[in-house]
C-alpha cells in the first residue's frame, strides 16, 4: 500500500493534542497562582493524566507495522532536541525566580512530558505519509 | 532532515500535466541555526543579569513581531497562498516554511520566558496587582495559541515540507495540508486580537 494512501492508524495525533492541553491547563493554572503557596492536587492529576496518555502513545505508536520509523526518529530527535532548548529555558526561568521545590517539580514534569510528547507528535505527522521501511 | 530536495522526475517542470517544478530548500535552514543560538544566548544572559531595559526588549520585540506575523499571516498571506496555483503554493512553500519553522518557536520562547521574568520583576506577578485577571487572560490566550500552533499548524507544516521531498509529491495531500495551515494561521491571528486587547490593557 501506498504510504500516501489513507491508512487507519491510531489516533497518537489526538493522543498527542489532548496532552498538549493539558499540561497547557496545569501550567497555566500554576503560573495563575504563583508565586503564592497553593494547592498542587489538580496540577498532579493533570500532570499524571498527560503521562498516562504519553505512555499510550508509545504502546499504540510501538505496535503500528509497517511503518517509516526513519523517519519518525529524525523528526522527533530534532524536534526534540529544539523542545528540549525551549521547555529547558522556562524551567530555567522559573528556577531563576527561586520557586518553591514542590511546584517546580510538578512544573518541571509538566515541560518534561510536554518536550517528549512534541517530537512524538511531529514525528508521527510526518511518518504517516511516508513509505514504511523495508524492515517492517 | 537538510538533505537537498531533488527536481522532481517526469514531465519537465512547469509542463502542462507534468508534476509541478520543486525548488532546492532544507527543511531546517542550518545558518539560521546561529542566529536562533545567539538569540537564545542573548536571552539567557538577560535573565540571569535580571536586566529591565534588557527583558522589556526581548518581551516587546519578541511579542511584536509574534503577534504581527500571526496577524499578517493568518489574514494577509493565507488567503492568497489559498488562491494560488498548486506549483505557486509549493515554490511559496519551499522558501516560506522552512524560516518559519525556526523563527516562530525563537519568538515564542523569547516573548514567553522574557516576559515571565518581566513580570515577575515589576511585581505583575502577585496576586494582588490590579489587573492580574487580565495577565491570566493572557495565559490563557497564549495557551490555546499553542495548542493550536503546536498540534496542528507545526505537524501540517513539517508534513508539506517532507511531502515536498519525495520524488512525486502528491499535490493532494499537500493542498489538504495547506488548508490546514491556513485556517490554523488564521484562528492564531484572530486569537493575537486578543493579545493585543489585553497587553494594552495591562501597559495602560
Amino acid at each position: 500500500m501506498s504510504a500516501t494512501e489513507e491508512r487507519t492508524l491510531p489516533p497518537v495525533g489526538e493522543l498527542a493534542i489532548a496532552t498538549i492541553a493539558l499540561v497547557v491547563v496545569g501550567g497555566v493554572y500554576m503560573a495563575a497562582h504563583l508565586p503564592k503557596h497553593f494547592s498542587l492536587v489538580i496540577p498532579i492529576i493533570d500532570l499524571a493524566v498527560a503521562v498516562g496518555l504519553v505512555l499510550t502513545n508509545v504502546v499504540l505508536l510501538s505496535r503500528i507495522r509497517p511503518f517509516a520509523w526513519r523517519t519518525f526518529f529524525l523528526v522527533g530527535k530534532w524536534a526534540l532536541a529544539g523542545y528540549v532548548v525551549i521547555s529547558g529555558m522556562l524551567v530555567y526561568v522559573f528556577a531563576r525566580d527561586h520557586t518553591p521545590a514542590g511546584p517546580m517539580a510538578v512544573l518541571a514534569g509538566m515541560l518534561a512530558t510536554f518536550a517528549i510528547d512534541i517530537p512524538m507528535l511531529f514525528g508521527f505527522s510526518v511518518a504517516r505519509f511516508q513509505e514504511p521501511d523495508r524492515t517492517d | 532532515m537538510v538533505d537537498v530536495a531533488e527536481v522532481a522526475p517526469g514531465a519537465p517542470p512547469g509542463m502542462a500535466g507534468g508534476p509541478p517544478p520543486i525548488p532546492e530548500f532544507q527543511i531546517v535552514p542550518l545558518r539560521g541555526l546561529i542566529l536562533v543560538a545567539i538569540v537564545i544566548a542573548a536571552l539567557i544572559v538577560a535573565i540571569a543579569g535580571n536586566w529591565l531595559w534588557a527583558l522589556d526588549f526581548f518581551h516587546v520585540v519578541g511579542g511584536g513581531m509574534w503577534t504581527g506575523i500571526d496577524l499578517f499571516v493568518g489574514f494577509i498571506v493565507g488567503p492568497i497562498i489559498g488562491r494560488m496555483s498548486i506549483a505557486a503554493r509549493i515554490e511559496f512553500s519551499t522558501r516560506f516554511m522552512p524560516k518559519m519553522l525556526l523563527l516562530m518557536p525563537t519568538l515564542v520562547t523569547m516573548t514567553l520566558a522574557a516576559g515571565w521574568q518581566l513580570a515577575r520583576h515589576v511585581g505583575n506577578l502577585d496576586a494582588g496587582y490590579h489587573r492580574h485577571g487580565w495577565l491570566v487572560a493572557s495565559y490563557i490566550v497564549v495557551g490555546v495559541m499553542a495548542v493550536i500552533a503546536i498540534g496542528l499548524l507545526e505537524p501540517a507544516n513539517l508534513a508539506v515540507l517532507f511531502e515536498l521531498k519525495k520524488p512525486q509529491p502528491n499535490p493532494e495531500l499537500i493542498g489538504r495540508l495547506m488548508k490546514r495551515f491556513i485556517y490554523t494561521a488564521g484562528i492564531t491571528g484572530a486569537m493575537q486580537v486578543a493579545t493585543l486587547v489585553i497587553m494594552t490593557r495591562i501597559a495602560t
